[in-house]
């Protein structure tokens, strides 16, 4: 579209003081990341020098490494358990033919509508009658059945055309090797659309963890952050800024490499 | 061939089915369907310190909830923070998908910066508006110490409380608002535009008239979910303000949590559950009661 | 009515290459007039230029006699219909047609008795008050086209408008597209890859390829008398043979690719290149012989593949390398593997120079083609 020169000066005039301002606190808390006790009380912006001192800090003060690791092993089961779970339900409602078939999908979709915390109270019980308080399996199983990963998956297989189910039972392909083999790498673009939606969701993931972790063997990083937040060095605001900083790295890198991919999957599952 | 076999036979399909959706549907009955019942149900007694129903007392938690007044000011609270946060959200978002959807030199830079938010999770974003909001050393009050302006107790003056958590959720929840909306003003066909170009309409003519009746779906989509996320609002409360100063920004689901981890008293906690169970409910009915007349789709 | 010119027009989208040169076409008005080609030829591109859709990186445009290269597209007085229609799927079809005057803010009575008009022009009265997803693609097309009329510009550009119809609607929508722009006397600029639509509707047609013109004139006056070998294949169907041709004048002979020999008349030897060159000729002037057919314009080819349709045969040989085919008025008894004999004579074959394409010898018909021919009253 031909745009004259005042009309483009001003939108990148918008652009810029716009996104300056939403970009703003991340940026300030990177910058904080660096400076040393009396600089942050003087109030400077830039730091005088670079010093990860406050970076160490965070590594010894808190077992941070570990809980890394923790929201690390539990975004990735997470995420894979939700491919495994919901890709098998949804091939099973698009490539089979089963009486109830609709109102069994309609019992899914209802659990869309079913806010978390209706139902949070019961399953610290069940957890906790499980023993499994402080486990990877309670931080991660509850959550492998995804109505919305189901349903993303399914408005995917569906646009499969049906020849080729067709042809592969002439093949001779058994179900489960046509689910493998074909549907699986054809819908690529959806799974990771799934997985990386899956993997952020976890890693932010904030009340759960809270309630079934009470000590730090699997704690994960943003109870961590709280816990950062509520210990004497509190006041230490370099320090908590260095342990924020490494806390969102992973998932900015994630929402740096997928952003058109997410954005492009969100909105097709959005309107249906 | 007996009848029981081809009976047998044909249900294969039934039964294979029946194995590809069994781990979902397990994992949905113990931790979605039966806590939901069991909510409801305990919300008719009185616990005990472990969790089991104790006492029956029917209606009489709902009684005391909808008449007591911490209670009340906590939906008070919650009414306000939802009408602080969606719309001025979703006119933010809409107003940066508007200028990030044109084509310019370098504008996937500024998208990324507008989606930025996404990849920060809650407890990040909370921890960082907490030293903003600072009242000696935060950037807000430093900057009304410049302008020679009274400085603000963000997060301590109950005046101020739910203003403050509300523009960091803002904040916070700008970057997926963004990338929906963005993702919905790609999908207009470009067409529609030439042509209304070659009809001498002018920008605001066209936002008008086209691309807002477009996005019309998208709008939907994204004030339904906004909703219902932020009456299910809690890690920035839990690090922010923890519901205070003077219950102040004590929302419903934080309400929920300390009535149940912290009180124990499981019945009202269970009972106030219900009570946001059925608020969400009627709220994205009516959304979808109104949404249908005016939403057009293709 | 206005007149469209374009002086040496060019677009590049780098400034390095050229996706379209050298255009230099005067539009007349109240003209049909056809941009055809291949896809990726140039030919929607040009559109949108002259629409403002898309820049001019290189020479001028006229408009009327404005120069128009700088101009917004809604002051260029011009409409346009899309290949895919561009129907606003939220409004009626009478607010889609009205869309152009409701922008130049017009009454609302004046914009629904236009609407109206135009509707009962084209067969859409009953269908105001439906949204285009109510409509089948033939009368989405026709709303499509109502919008371009009801605004009463002199110039309407059009878009492949037809290429998502079935070949039925296609075939009458070409005559009631035709019948409305004469009785409207509107300069018309449409851009097609079919060569029976550039046929059928165009005043003139021009051919582009990759961007260059290949030739501007009267459909008629294109087929028999092709540019280039280029031209040559692209209009008319079945495409017109073509071999690699060399003069003998031993024998006074053109001798093409190595097997047909042809007599060449004495006064057309100097026109003929002393190296190879391209030599051309339509199926329908390779005839059935007669008792008549002198014996040095016949030779005999080995049928590969026939398709009787009905009113004609056409069927099919190999030339050496080549496969040419024959087409012979009415129905004939033809099998794969026939050797038949076929009349060919020097006048009826268009020459070409080897490598600029350029023609160098027309087509002069004797045979059983009538050309220029009056009918009697």
């Amino acid at each position: 579209m031909k745009m004259g020169l005042p009309q483009k000066i001003w939108i990148y005039f918008l652009l810029i003081v716009t996104s300056a301002f939403v970009f703003f606190p991340v940026l300030y808390a990177f910058m904080i990341s660096f400076m040393t006790g009396p600089e942050i009380i003087q109030g400077k912006f830039f730091p005088e020098s670079i010093s990860f001192e406050n970076y160490s800090k965070v590594f010894s003060r808190l077992p941070l490494l570990s809980y890394l690791l923790n929201s690390f092993i539990v975004s990735v089961s997470v995420m894979l358990g939700q491919l495994v779970v919901c890709s098998l339900a949804a091939y099973a409602f698009v490539f089979f033919k089963f009486k109830g078939r609709d109102f069994i999908f309609f019992l899914f979709i209802s659990t869309m509508m079913i806010p978390w915390e209706a139902t949070m109270i019961p399953n610290v019980f069940t957890i906790r009658k499980l023993d499994w308080f402080n486990t990877y399996q309670g931080l991660t199983l509850p959550f492998f059945a995804l109505a919305f990963g189901t349903f993303l998956l399914r408005q995917h297989f569906l646009t499969i055309p049906k020849e080729l189910h067709e042809a592969s039972q002439i093949a001779g392909l058994s179900r489960f090797r046509f689910f493998w083999r074909v549907v699986l790498p054809v819908s690529k673009t959806s799974l990771v659309t799934l997985g990386a939606y899956g993997f952020l969701t976890t890693w932010n993931m904030y009340l759960w963890p809270l309630l079934i972790t009470t000590n730090k063997s699997v704690r994960t990083v943003q109870i961590g952050l709280k816990q950062l937040q509520s210990q004497e060095i509190a006041t230490e605001w370099g320090v908590v800024m260095a342990g924020v900083i490494v806390v969102i790295i992973p998932t900015l890198l994630l929402l740096f490499i997928g952003q058109k991919q997410l954005q492009k999957g969100l909105s097709q599952g959005a309107l249906k | 061939m007996t009848r029981i076999g081809t009976m047998w036979r044909k249900s294969l399909d039934g039964r294979t089915a029946a194995l590809y959706l069994l781990p979902s549907i397990i994992l949905f009955s113990v931790f979605v369907f039966y806590p939901m019942f069991r909510t409801i149900y305990l919300s008719f007694f009185l616990t005990d310190q472990t969790g089991n129903a104790a006492i029956m007392v029917g209606f009489e938690n709902f009684q005391y909830l909808l008449g007591s007044s911490e209670f009340q000011n906590s939906m008070k609270a919650t009414g306000l923070f939802v009408l602080y946060t969606v719309p001025i959200t979703i006119i933010l978002a809409l107003f940066f998908a508007l200028l990030a959807n044109e084509k310019l030199k370098g504008i996937g830079f500024f998208r990324t910066m507008y989606s930025s938010t996404m990849g920060i999770s809650v407890a990040a974003s909370s921890v960082i508006w907490l030293f903003m909001f600072n009242p000696s050393i935060g950037m807000f009050n430093r900057l009304l110490g410049v302008m020679n302006l009274p400085q603000i107790q963000w997060l301590l003056d109950p005046e101020w409380a739910l203003l403050s958590v509300s523009i960091s959720t803002i904040w916070m929840n700008i970057g997926f608002s963004f990338l929906i909306l963005l993702g919905g003003l790609q999908n207009i066909d470009e067409h529609l535009y030439e042509s209304s170009r070659i009809d001498g309409a002018g920008y605001f003519y066209r936002l008008r008239r086209i691309t807002l009746p477009m996005l019309s779906p998208t709008l939907f989509f994204i004030i339904t979910i906004s909703l219902i996320n932020a009456f299910q609002t809690f890690g920035q409360i839990d690090i922010l303000t923890k519901g205070g100063p003077s219950q102040s920004t004590n929302l419903i689901v934080y309400s929920i949590y300390r009535e149940a981890f912290i009180n124990y008293q499981f019945g009202t906690a269970s009972a106030q559950a219900v009570i946001l169970f059925l608020i969400i409910l009627v709220v994205t009915i009516l959304q979808f009661k109104l949404g249908e007349r005016k939403v057009h789709y293709q | 009515m206005k007149r469209v010119e374009l002086i040496d027009v060019s677009k590049s989208y780098d400034k390095q290459v050229d996706v379209i040169s050298n255009i230099n076409v005067t539009i007349e008005p109240g003209e049909f007039f056809v941009l055809v080609g291949p896809s990726g030829c140039g030919k929607s591109t040009m559109l949108r230029m002259i629409a403002g859709l898309e820049e001019i990186t290189g020479g001028i445009l006229k408009i009327g006699e404005k120069v128009a290269n700088n101009l917004t597209p809604d002051k260029r007085d011009l409409s346009m219909v899309f290949q895919n229609y561009a129907l606003y799927p939220h409004l009626s079809v009478q607010q889609n047609i009205t869309f152009g005057l409701d922008v130049k803010r017009l009454k609302k009575e004046e914009q629904r008795r236009k609407a109206e008009e135009v509707a009962e022009m084209l067969g859409l009265t009953e269908y105001l008050e439906r949204k285009p997803r109510e409509l089948s693609g033939g009368q989405r097309q026709r709303v499509a086209l109502a919008r371009a009329i009801v605004s009463e510009t002199p110039i309407c550009l059009m878009d492949e408008p037809l290429s998502n119809l079935d070949a039925k609607l296609r075939a009458h929508m070409r005559s009631e597209i035709r019948r409305i722009q004469r009785s409207l006397g509107i300069t018309m600029i449409y851009v097609t890859h079919d060569q029976v639509e550039a046929m059928t509707m165009g005043d003139r047609i021009m051919i582009l390829h990759e961007g260059k013109i290949q030739q501007i004139g009267k459909p008629i006056d294109i087929y028999n008398y092709p540019a280039n070998p280029f031209v040559a294949t692209f209009i008319g169907s079945p495409p017109m043979n073509l071999a690699n041709g060399e003069f003998h004048p031993s024998t006074s002979e053109l001798v093409i690719n190595n097997e047909l020999r042809v007599l060449v008349p004495i006064d057309e030897i100097g026109k003929l290149p002393r190296t190879s060159m391209t030599v051309g000729v339509r199926p329908e002037n390779l005839h059935p012989t007669t008792p008549e057919t002198k014996s040095e314009n016949v030779f005999h080819v080995e049928v590969t593949n026939v398709e009787i349709l009905g009113n004609e045969t056409v069927f099919s040989f190999k030339l050496g390398e080549e496969e040419w085919m024959a087409k012979w008025s009415g129905q004939w008894h033809i099998d794969i593997g026939d050797r038949l004999p076929v009349q060919m004579e020097f006048e009826s074959l268009s020459i070409f120079d080897e490598q600029s394409g350029e023609l160098i010898k027309k087509t002069i018909d004797y045979g059983n083609y009538v050309t220029k021919q009056e009918v009697s009253p």
